[in-house]
């Protein structure tokens, strides 16, 4: 049977520092690509509507401004899979690596429709 | 024989979900178990029916967080051979790769929570530690560390750059040392030994009359394996052995994830050195023409099946998922049988039970003692809902 074998490993263990980061402290970068906060390109925007209709958890509201609809992104029921930024026919949306969204209310979850000012060019 | 009646969950400390076994006692030995499933029925089956095609490859892959590219996996494949739609080499070999990592690190996750049921929690901090490299290069190619979103009906979502195949192949270079650090410790540590081997023995015969799948038949000595039995994605070009061990105890199902692991490590290595060049993805319809389709692959538990009926138009008619869990509970109760109060969390855990993955729903009528199965439309008519 002889020594476990994990008495050895546990013992270089001592020497060595620690796996975890001391989160908030120490923070990783998450990689390139990353399925973070989205961000809308509003001025590349045709108004189409498929973001709304392919998101499977709803979380995208097609909102009327200024004569025309708008993507309204409820984050707190967004499952961040990016089918939106795959249906877009225009790449409207794209991904940050923001990714510490916890928060107090539901309302700060909202990303509202800046649309460009019409006639201007883009936000 | 008189027996006393020892009852197991819903909630219990040894089950990381709620499901509830009763446990037939002779003093000490378990003479009989009477599994009870259904507390965590989410109702996925049908809530796909009401999704079109696209939204619910992303429901889907919900069914099981662990396993989550398993699911999407035979979703798209199901869709796809519905559609009869071939999709690019370059992205079934991505599928293979992606699918791989999940299986390692569900193993890893395994044999982690495994060590823990011991009380081997060194075992347990280690192998999760080892485990988050997986989900680092999981991350990198996926662009999130669990829930993947990679596969989709026509490919996969995204491409790999040279960077991220190093990446994945340095990890893997590294894991492989790692295993086999854990598989000495496996097979020769005295806490591992004398807590699973002879514990859970489950007979070739059993199994197969049990309709056992996954790791579980093959701790039991039987050769089979999707993946090599009916190969998907680029399987039937990757070279892999099928692991079977044939000591029929939990120890042996937990060694086949250990071997698995390697032969994951190998295949991983293999498609990335020969991806092909190429589109990462076709353009699929929306719309899918009539008709039925059957699908399965290996999942980290065993194999997985969908039956999806489409009658033409954007969203299925019936979805239908058959999770290894289901099919390897009845082989559970078969390894309690026999033995000891003390081994039923190892022998539970051997299988790699996923609850929710496999909830079914039946309804009973207290009263009367029956139980039948219902459509919605039914129980919305007879208890007056509304939709």
């Amino acid at each position: 049977m002889g020594l476990p074998k994990f008495i050895s490993e546990a013992l270089r263990a001592v020497a060595r520092r620690p796996f975890t980061l001391m989160y908030p402290f120490e923070r990783r970068e998450p990689p390139e690509g990353y399925r973070g906060k989205q961000v809308f390109d509003l001025s590349k925007c045709i108004n189409c509507g498929l973001c709304a209709m392919d998101c499977p958890a709803f979380a995208i509201e097609m909102v009327e401004i200024g004569g025309k609809k708008w993507p309204k992104l409820y984050m707190d029921r967004c499952v961040f899979c990016y089918q939106c930024a795959a249906s877009c026919p225009k790449n409207v949306i794209s991904s940050s690596k923001l990714y510490e969204l916890a928060g107090t209310s539901r309302s700060n979850l909202v990303i509202s429709p800046e649309p460009p000012a019409m006639g201007g060019g883009g936000a | 024989m008189t027996t006393t009646d020892l009852i197991i969950g819903p909630q219990h400390p040894a089950l990381h979900e709620p499901e509830r076994f009763v446990l037939k006692l002779d003093g000490e030995y378990v003479v009989d178990v009477v599994p009870r499933i259904g507390y965590v029925h989410r109702g996925i089956e049908k809530a796909a029916e009401l999704r079109s095609y696209i939204q619910d490859v992303y429901l889907i892959e919900r069914i099981c967080g662990i396993c989550n590219v398993a699911h999407s996996l035979v979703y798209v494949q199901t869709v796809e051979a519905l559609q009869g739609f071939e999709i690019p080499p370059r992205a079934a070999y991505l599928r293979t790769v992606v699918h791989e990592l999940n299986r390692i690190h569900s193993h890893l996750l395994l044999l982690g929570v495994v060590g823990e049921l011991f009380g081997f929690d060194t075992l347990f901090m280690y192998l999760w530690r080892d485990r988050e490299l997986v989900m680092d290069v999981v991350e990198s190619i996926t662009g999130n560390r669990l829930i993947s979103a990679f596969n989709v009906l026509g490919g996969v979502a995204r491409d790999v750059g040279p960077s991220q195949i190093s990446e994945a192949k340095r990890a893997m270079e590294y894991l492989r040392r790692r295993m086999k650090f854990y598989k000495k410790v496996f097979a020769e540590d005295p806490t591992v030994e004398k807590r699973s081997k002879g514990v859970g023995i489950l007979k070739p015969s059993s199994a197969l009359s049990l309709c056992a799948v996954g790791p579980v038949i093959r701790g039991s000595g039987i050769k089979t394996d999707v993946r090599a039995d009916d190969p998907y994605a680029a399987y039937g070009e990757i070279p892999f052995n099928v692991i079977t061990y044939d000591t029929n105890d939990s120890w042996a199902r937990f060694m086949v994830r250990v071997d698995e692991v390697f032969e994951s490590i190998g295949i991983i290595e293999y498609a990335l050195d020969r991806l092909p060049d190429g589109p990462i993805r076709a353009r699929f319809p929306r719309r899918v023409r009539e008709g039925e389709a059957f699908g399965r692959v290996e999942a980290p538990r065993g194999e997985l099946v969908d039956h999806i009926i489409s009658k033409g138009g954007d969203k299925p008619y019936r979805f239908k998922c058959r999770t290894p869990t289901l099919a390897n509970i009845l082989a559970a109760c078969e390894m309690m049988r026999g033995g000891q109060i003390a081994d039923v969390p190892v022998s539970l855990s051997s299988i790699d039970p996923c609850f929710a993955c496999e909830d079914r729903l039946a309804i009973i009528d207290v009263s009367k003692g029956e139980r039948y199965s219902a459509r919605i439309r039914d129980l919305m008519a007879k208890y007056g809902a509304s939709r």
